[in-house]
């Protein structure tokens, strides 16, 4: 584990994100590129998480046709700040659905940790939980310590509602850990697990 | 054709429409054209239909991903100059195959007053081909339908990733009021 010299947030991510799914097990993931794709995918590989290794800024908006598509099921995003920050407005397209079912968990370091640590947006200035309520979804919050993680699942298991947690993680790196690349695996899996079909 | 303008119903709009209903779409996202103006207010009025608008083109391009994902049939609209908003998100359906049909209302190619939509409507149909989405044209009203139906089934029958373009003579000259 390699530290930044900036201090951003204190949350491990890697425990975040393990504990975070065991806590909302029924929860269909998709995740955005890079270290979030390596947390999720690290915390134990399932058939009902997508794996995206590109389309930077297309985690948020993806998950709305599956939250649209699949009424009943919850649908987790888990991704991070530079990522959502790519995809500002596809938040504005969540909120204007007023679906039910979709989460965003913003893993949020200030910095964009895969290309070397440059700053991003949201140690800039940005505030994602202010987006969000600006684009109205249901509801939004900080998560500074690791006992938001319960606010967070009682959300996605209740499927009241869409919303973002901006989780303040420590601005580090971990060591890869590296889901499937192959697209096509993935998502014949996932939708295989829905009960659906591969093309 | 030179009077047309851009806001009159046209029955090839309502063709477009009916293939949607009858291959069972569920989603439909768009970025709003003129040219779509009509079927976009069917879909909207569809109780069967999501409307989805977007406010850039490639989170349309996710979401109807994402609604394959999720067993449902999803269809993009937009205009030309959004194609070139899309590239990027087009990888999406290279790598992991998903059945993509969208349907671009064309700029820049037909008595265009605004030459700041020509470079892009110039580039679509090679924009579309370098990532791999085969594009099909229709130029004339009576062919629309016709051409719809078959980049539909390609897409949803047959897996493919489709664009349609409608050229921009369907829709007729944009009225600028400037002489």
């Amino acid at each position: 584990m390699k530290s930044s010299s900036s201090q951003y947030g204190e949350i491990d991510r890697r425990v975040f994100v393990k504990k975070l799914i065991a806590a909302c097990p029924e929860a269909l993931i998709v995740t955005g590129l890079g270290s979030p794709s390596y947390d999720v995918y690290a915390a134990g590989d399932r058939d009902q998480n997508f794996y995206l290794w590109g389309a930077m800024g297309g985690a948020s908006a993806m998950a709305l046709g599956l939250a649209i598509a699949q009424p009943n099921k919850s649908v987790l995003v888990i991704t991070g700040d530079g990522e959502q920050l790519m995809g500002l407005g596809s938040l504005a397209s969540i909120g204007a659905q007023q679906i039910k079912n979709l989460t965003i968990v913003v893993l949020d370091n200030g910095h964009y940790a895969e290309t070397g640590m440059q700053k991003s947006h949201t140690s800039l200035g940005t505030d994602l939980v202010g987006v969000a309520k600006a684009c109205s979804l249901d509801w939004s919050m900080h998560v500074k310590e690791m006992s938001g993680i319960d606010a967070i699942a009682e959300h996605v298991n209740a499927k009241n509602g869409s919303g973002l947690a901006n989780v303040f993680i420590k601005a580090e790196e971990y060591p890869k850990a590296l889901p499937a690349r192959d697209g096509v695996y993935i998502k014949n899996r996932f939708r295989a697990a829905l009960g659906l079909e591969p093309f | 054709m030179d009077s047309k303008e851009q806001s009159l119903i046209h029955p090839w709009k309502d063709e477009i429409f009916q293939i949607f209903k009858a291959g069972g779409v569920s989603q439909v996202a768009y970025v709003p054209d003129a040219g779509h103006a009509q079927v976009i207010n069917q879909v909207w009025a569809d109780k069967d239909m999501a409307a989805i608008p977007v406010t850039t083109e490639e989170d349309g391009v996710a979401s109807v991903c994402g609604a394959w994902l999720g067993g449902q049939r999803a269809v993009l609209l937009m205009q030309s100059s959004g194609v070139g908003n899309c590239v990027n998100m087009f990888s999406i359906i290279n790598n992991c195959r998903f059945p993509f049909l969208t349907i671009v209302t064309m700029r820049g190619e037909w008595a265009e007053f605004n030459q700041w939509q020509t470079p892009m409507g110039r580039a679509t149909e090679e924009a579309f081909q370098m990532m791999g989405i085969n594009v099909l044209r229709a130029d004339r009203p009576e062919t629309v339908g016709e051409v719809v139906s078959a980049g539909f089934d390609a897409a949803f029958e047959g897996g493919d990733a489709v664009a349609i373009l409608l050229s921009q003579s369907l829709i007729g000259r944009k009225k600028w009021g400037v002489k």
